[in-house]
């Protein structure tokens, strides 16, 4: 592990960790691919939902893989933004901006897994839970995150599927990185 | 930007540019949430929004209702001919007395013009203007304009006439700050009586033939003669004004382009527009009433989430 110090900009120093570089990161999706093809065969009843905004970018990779690599047809998927479905509107200084939902296949009686970048309260599944109702009564709902954060949840919400379990303190933010909009595949600990 | 510059909505005088932009991009998500097999949001669970109508309303009334109710907010309603303003209420004691029932939000229809102004400088709680008597009524004009950009991809560069009664319509005037503010050409187009006479110094054409008009624009709003605010004879009568200014089926046929047909509603069938020309597919009347409804919540959302805990 290499540790780097930049500044933010506030023009403080904080240090980042590299948790996963890009070939660690393809590994990981790769092997995520796998464990969804064991368990759901080939998705004829089962829908891919990435939860904006940043967990798009993971249930979109992941769609590729299986589709190009694994050669799976039927793959489905969606876009959920869960902005008017979160616990903390008012709560804080900022209006909170929602995001482009895209759900083009009914959700009834589907096996939906949902697919985020971070799981650290567990508020935005809980939100999330909430805002797929609107779109019917799924069979069952399963979560996969790249990266899980452990001893930090508010909620009583844990993944079925998980890329790495990190342990992080509060202060610490895990940043994920994504090829097609941040230039790297990578994951960081930043420390502030 | 993701937060309005305006604690209120009282005109489109008071708004910019962005604010806008940021209202018709919350209103796509929002249109998008009302066409879910469920189409109600927790959002607003903890706000409480009084609709206080002075004045009769349908289409607006139930509009609003309706986005709030899919905001989940929960709603009192109020309209002046059930209540005490008959007994001689003031509307700053009305309104205290309906806050202190713990209001986060007023919207309000009221006749006379600035009430919406009084109201915000007097009371804590957030107001949106329903329409303030020939002034302005800011969400029709939001409407409006999200309907011309989703039919005709954007407002900016789009040549709009307003035709009709503009010198007693709130709906005219948030319309010609609302499309210039986005950089559209506004006419309008009325019988002279029914321009006001410096209607020219805010930037608008002003045009008395109508087929001059039609034949220059890309987007008619027509607009309804509102008999109820007249106390005098502005024009000889309904079917002179219809035969001059308006619009049917054969009018519209004889122009060089396909033009677009708006109306605010009410409609007075075969006096400003013909039922051939308002249920053809030209006019997107229909659009604009379910875009009322994502352009409203977005109006209320915005607002209320500037709304102090």
């Amino acid at each position: 592990m290499h540790y780097l110090c930049t500044p933010d900009t506030f023009g403080l120093y904080m240090s980042q960790k590299v948790l996963l570089n890009a070939k660690e990161v393809n590994i990981i999706l790769h092997r995520l691919a796998c464990q969804l093809i064991e368990k759901h065969n080939d998705f004829s009843n089962t829908v891919l939902i990435g939860l904006q905004p940043r967990g798009v970018f993971l249930a979109d990779r992941l769609a590729k893989i299986l589709r190009e690599d694994y050669k799976v047809k039927n793959i489905q998927l969606g876009h959920l933004d869960i902005t008017f479905y979160r616990d903390d509107f008012r709560r804080g200084d900022k209006t909170l901006a929602a995001n482009k939902t895209e759900i083009n296949f009914i959700v009834e009686d589907k096996n939906i897994i949902f697919i985020d970048d971070v799981l650290y309260t567990g508020r935005s599944i809980r939100a999330a839970l909430t805002a797929i109702q609107s779109f019917g009564r799924p069979n069952e709902i399963e979560l996969l995150t790249l990266i899980d954060r452990r001893f930090s949840r508010h909620l009583p919400i844990q993944p079925d599927y998980r890329g790495r379990q990190v342990d992080v303190i509060n202060n610490e933010k895990v940043k994920v990185n994504w090829k097609e909009h941040d230039d790297e595949d990578s994951v960081y600990l930043i420390e502030k | 930007m993701s937060e309005l510059s305006v604690n209120h909505l009282l005109g489109i005088k008071y708004l910019n540019k962005q604010d806008i932009e940021l209202i018709f991009k919350t209103a796509d998500h929002f249109k998008e949430v009302i066409n879910r097999p469920i189409k109600k949001v927790p959002s607003l669970r903890d706000i409480t929004i009084a609709n206080l109508f002075f004045e009769n309303s349908t289409r607006t009334k139930l509009s609003f209702e309706l986005a709030e109710k899919r905001l989940s907010a929960d709603v009192i309603n109020f309209s002046s001919a059930q209540s005490s303003v008959k007994k001689g209420e003031t509307l700053i004691d009305t309104v205290n007395n309906i806050l202190s029932m713990k209001v986060d939000m007023v919207v309000m229809r009221h006749p006379n013009p600035g009430a919406g102004v009084f109201l915000s400088k007097h009371v804590k709680a957030s107001i949106i203007n329903a329409g303030d008597g020939a002034h302005e009524h800011p969400t029709q004009a939001l409407l409006d304009s999200y309907s011309i950009r989703e039919k005709l991809g954007e407002v900016k560069g789009k040549k709009v006439v307003i035709v009709g009664d503009i010198l007693h319509s709130r709906v005219a005037l948030s319309n010609i700050y609302a499309l210039q503010l986005q950089g559209a050409e506004v006419m309008v187009c009325g019988p002279k009586t029914l321009l006001p006479k410096y209607i020219d110094k805010l930037g608008v054409k002003v045009e008395t033939n109508l087929r001059k008009a039609l034949n220059w624009c890309d987007v008619a709003n027509m607009l309804r003669v509102q008999n109820e605010r007249m106390e005098i004879n502005y024009f000889p009568s309904t079917r002179e004004y219809t035969q001059q200014f308006g619009v049917n089926k054969a009018l519209l046929d004889s122009l060089d382009k396909e033009i677009t047909i708006m109306h605010p509603g009410p409609i007075n069938r075969g006096v400003e527009i013909t039922s051939d020309v308002a249920d053809s597919k030209q006019a997107i009347i229909l659009d604009q009433v379910q875009n009322g409804v994502a352009i409203r919540m977005a109006v209320i959302y915005l607002l209320a989430s500037k709304i102090k805990q």
